[in-house]
């Protein structure tokens, strides 16, 4: 029992990459899938955060406390994630005008009732 | 001139940002001259570079070089996979920015640079992927591609099947691009690094006596999925016919040219630096796990290309059996192989831009991709169908095409029944192509009957110049004519087999092991023997239709339903069965 | 594929891929562990470049390079944004019509209006020193134009909203970027070195050598890019509509 609460944040940040997906495979919208999608991507920062993180340590910014007096958590992953949080943010953005249109041009966006390319 | 590899991302960037901010102010005719200018000089920057790339190149961006074997700051590498594919990159960009120069259609008011722009975005983020030497800026650039690609590929919004393509397109390639930031957390929780050589390095100290333990396998899962979405593996690939069926040709061009290719370069280069030691995966289970995906990607890519009766759909199918083959060569790891795959890669590319440059001509002037529909119709245009020809003798590895020499060379690398399967998908992908040639420029065949009716059939399609074309301007027949001979010059030019060889074995394994690579007697008789197939099959085809049209693939075609959470499903099933494959090496140390 | 082949691939696959990843999660490092090397020299040299907000010193100093991909996957999501949005030959423009707002949330939002536009330029203006920066600020100034479509319309928004002009500033800030890349590959070592303007003062606005300058750009970028992503998205719903008179607004 005492492994698993090492590692729960890795654990939920696999549940919620896995919920995503079904979320996504199984969706009868296309804006929740879309959301679904964000989803997954939700996944990735909390993994990227919680490999970070370290036990009593505090934000990796020094406008408020002198360097070296306390352990800091990681600064690399926190980049990495406000990157990711970007990246994103913006993919979102062109799937949900992607689907404004679909909107628009098939009359649905159940992907269910999208029979254009088949074969 | 190591400090110049920025440039290659830097250069195309700023053009964009140019075209974006002048793009209201300036006509359409400037635009478009300064994108070329601008592609054609990171063109050349990159062969300058490439002709200066042995010994490798290493460049720390911001100068971040290390200190006491540490840094801090992102690698780029300039070796000759690299450079050659951002070469390979910023040529077909070019080559589809003249083929749509001045005819594609009018760009949305006020935003003449627009177009042209997201091209530039698009040979940036290419150039990126290829330069990277950090696995997370590798996924930036990535991802850069990936956006561009969404953007140009639905650009037509007024066609309802545009906009579905390039939906499914987005979704199920950003849900491997996240498959592929997961694999990067777990490597940097267990290494503490970003840099692939450094990862690779990690990876080896942190591995016991044992070898690599479960969770150096499921980061190699979720980083291969990412690449192999990209690079449309089997059963990854639902996405490439959409996309290629609804894109604008000059993005097809470059999609099915050189976008999904870096998909393989990427599997190729992650294997070499990250997982190819002792703490990473063992060279067995890669072997198997790219040879079971790359054999099942050619053969259902050869078999699916067959049945099409969308040009375009045609093509992309082709593509993904030849994406098949590539991922093959890759996964027998020898460096004759590799060394061929540079080569086919490259003929490859060529061959299949030209192809589509010269289904777009038909698109304009006809209105239709449709085989049945155009039949016989395209007698007038000679030109076209000698190019339409020549590339699908290329497809098929006819000496002295550059295709042949890659292909054979990997051939007699990979042996036995894989050779087989070589012969046979290609052979089958070009008589595909041969038989529509023989039917829309020769009118040859009795006239087809009603198909199956589950199918897009191609039929229906708005030109994507203003009006239907009354001749065909010279640009746009121009540029089909400059790849295919390029894609000779791959092949017949002297020495250009030993210097691609060079750079390749260099950077795969330092220089230790260099292969030796030419034409041989019998890569030559192979390749006119899957040609000779090829137009057997094609004049088959064209008497006979219904000999050749089993209907036991047709349950395969109904996989293809155009659904995005089908989609979603098959890439989950196809990295769970990643994990089956390449898990035995794991459990048994 | 109907949905009960679907759902069984989905629940198989899944399976197996939860088995797999919850297997390397009991791998990974325990949570809260100590050793971050990679954090550790990160933190020494963004000290060393007198930079507080270390995150700040990663994203434009140490890793500048991932960050101007970043920026140009928003500059080239706003671009496709605008194609993919764009008004179509069959659809006209339709002026949008004037709405009825409660007089409290028009009071509101016009009296916070300027104090959350100022947070987002602090915001900033302060990304090397305490948390925030360029991205968070440049969202903030964004939305915060965005309060005078809640507090007033949509005209009165277009107004201050001249979108040929963002557009125009979101491809010039990302230039701004490129340029300071290039003047460190002209002037110094290599592209984006921060080599070239004195560190300055610990804690100081004008510390970090170009780290506020890159951080500056990608502020305007930012509150350019939302603002005309927003803008797209809004016209579609508002303006846009078919020939039948119905928007994509309307049910």
């Amino acid at each position: 029992m005492t492994a698993v609460t090492h590692v729960l944040p890795y654990l939920v940040a696999v549940w919620i990459f896995l919920i995503g997906c079904y979320g996504l495979a199984t969706s009868r919208n296309l804006i929740h899938a879309v959301g679904c999608l964000s989803v997954c991507q939700a996944a990735t920062y909390v993994l990227l955060l919680a490999v970070g993180y370290r036990d009593g340590a505090t934000a990796p910014v020094f406008s408020d406390v002198e360097p070296g007096s306390r352990p800091v958590v990681d600064p690399v992953v926190q980049a990495l994630a406000l990157t990711d949080v970007v990246v994103g943010a913006t993919v979102t953005a062109l799937l949900l005008a992607l689907v404004v249109q679909v909107a628009k041009r098939h009359g649905t966006v159940d992907p269910d009732e999208l029979s254009e390319l088949r074969g | 001139m190591d400090d110049l590899l920025p440039l290659l991302v830097a250069l195309p960037l700023l053009g964009a940002a140019v075209l974006v901010a002048g793009g209201r102010l300036v006509p359409r005719l400037v635009a478009e001259s300064v994108a070329c200018a601008v592609s054609a000089g990171t063109a050349a920057l990159a062969l300058v570079l490439l002709l200066n790339c042995s010994p490798p190149m290493v460049e720390w961006a911001g100068g971040w070089v290390p200190v006491n074997g540490r840094s801090v700051g992102i690698v780029l590498v300039g070796d000759g996979p690299g450079l050659g594919m951002a070469a390979l990159a910023s040529l077909l960009t070019l080559a589809a920015l003249a083929y749509s120069w001045r005819y594609f259609d009018e760009p949305p008011r006020g935003h003449a640079g627009s177009f042209p722009a997201l091209v530039l975005l698009f040979q940036a983020g290419m150039c990126g992927f290829a330069l990277a030497g950090d696995l997370f800026n590798a996924f930036v650039w990535f991802e850069l591609m990936s956006v561009v690609a969404y953007a140009l590929t639905g650009h037509r919004v007024e066609e309802a099947r545009a906009v579905q393509g390039a939906l499914t397109f987005a979704v199920v390639n950003s849900l491997g691009a996240y498959c592929l930031l997961m694999g990067i957390a777990l490597l940097y929780a267990r290494t503490g690094e970003l840099a692939m050589t450094q990862i690779g390095r990690g990876l080896d100290r942190a591995a016991g006596p044992d070898g690599p333990d479960v969770l150096v396998l499921a980061a190699f899962v979720l980083v291969l999925t990412g690449l192999l979405v990209k690079a449309a593996a089997v059963p990854f690939h639902f996405w490439l016919p959409d996309a290629h069926a609804v894109a604008p040709t000059p993005v097809c061009m470059v999609l099915s040219g050189v976008m999904v290719e870096l998909g393989a370069y990427g599997v190729w280069r992650v294997y070499g630096t990250v997982f190819a030691g002792p703490g990473g995966i063992p060279a067995a289970d890669f072997e198997r796990a790219l040879t079971v995906l790359g054999a099942l990607t050619a053969a259902v890519g050869a078999i699916l290309c067959w049945y099409q009766r969308h040009l375009k759909r045609l093509l992309a199918y082709s593509t993904v059996a030849h994406m098949g083959l590539f991922l093959l060569g890759i996964g027998v790891l020898k460096p004759e192989a590799d060394d061929g795959i540079a080569l086919y890669l490259l003929g490859h590319a060529g061959v299949k831009a030209a192809l589509f440059a010269c289904a777009g001509i038909l698109l304009d002037r006809y209105g239709s991709v449709d085989e049945h529909a155009l039949r016989g119709r395209a007698r007038e245009l000679r030109g076209v169908a000698v190019l339409f020809t020549l590339g699908a003798l290329g497809l098929a590895g006819l000496p002295p095409f550059g295709t042949a020499l890659g292909k054979s060379i990997t051939e007699e690398a990979v042996g036995g029944p894989l050779t087989v399967l070589y012969v046979l998908a290609t052979a089958v992908t070009a008589g595909a192509v041969l038989r529509v040639a023989a039917r829309v420029f020769l009118g040859l065949g009795p006239p087809p009957e009603n198909g199956d009716a589950y199918e897009t059939t191609g039929s229906g399609e708005r030109p994507e110049t203003r009006h239907r074309l009354g001749r065909i301007p010279d640009s746009m027949k121009a540029v089909p004519a400059v790849l295919l001979a390029g894609v000779l010059a791959v092949g017949v030019g002297p020495g250009f087999a030993d210097v691609v060889a060079h750079a390749v074995n260099e950077a795969g394994s330092g220089g230790v092991l260099v292969a030796s690579v030419h034409w041989t007697p019998a890569g030559i008789l192979l390749g006119l023997a899957s040609t000779a197939l090829a137009v057997g099959l094609a004049a088959v085809a064209v008497t006979r239709p219904k000999l050749l049209a089993p209907a036991w693939a047709l349950p395969l075609r109904r996989l293809q339903s155009g659904h995005v959470g089908d989609y979603v499903a098959w890439l989950l099933v196809g990295a769970a069965v990643l994990g089956a494959l390449a898990l035995p090496g794991v459990l048994g140390s | 594929m109907n949905r009960r082949i679907r759902l069984w691939l989905v629940a198989v696959a899944g399976t197996a891929l939860a088995a797999l990843l919850v297997a390397a999660c009991l791998d990974l490092p325990d949570f809260g562990g100590d050793r971050h090397p990679y954090g550790d020299r990160a933190v020494d040299a963004s000290l060393a470049r007198h930079t507080a907000n270390t995150v700040a010193s990663v994203n434009f100093d140490q890793r500048a390079f991932d960050t101007l991909g970043e920026l140009t996957v928003l500059f080239a999501a706003v671009v496709g944004c605008v194609v993919l949005l764009r008004q179509t030959r069959d659809e006209h423009r339709a002026r949008p019509e004037p709405e009825p707002v409660a007089r409290p949330v028009r009071r509101y939002a016009l009296a916070v209006l300027p104090v959350a536009l100022l947070t987002g330029l602090y915001v900033i203006a302060h990304g090397q020193l305490s948390p925030g920066g360029g991205f968070q600020g440049g969202v903030v100034a964004a939305t915060a134009l965005h309060l005078l479509y809640l507090g007033a319309d949509y005209r009165a928004l277009e107004r201050v909203r001249p979108l040929g002009l963002y557009e125009a500033g979101d491809a010039v800030a990302v230039s701004a970027y490129l340029v300071t890349g290039l003047a460190g590959l002209i002037g110094a070592t290599a592209f984006l070195a921060n080599t070239l303007l004195p560190y300055g003062t610990f804690n100081t606005l004008s510390s970090g050598g170009t780290v506020p300058l890159l951080n500056a750009a990608v502020g305007m970028e930012v509150a350019c890019a939302v603002v005309v992503l927003l803008a797209r998205f809004l016209d579609q719903a508002v303006e846009i509509e078919d020939p039948t008179g119905k928007g994509s607004g309307t049910p």
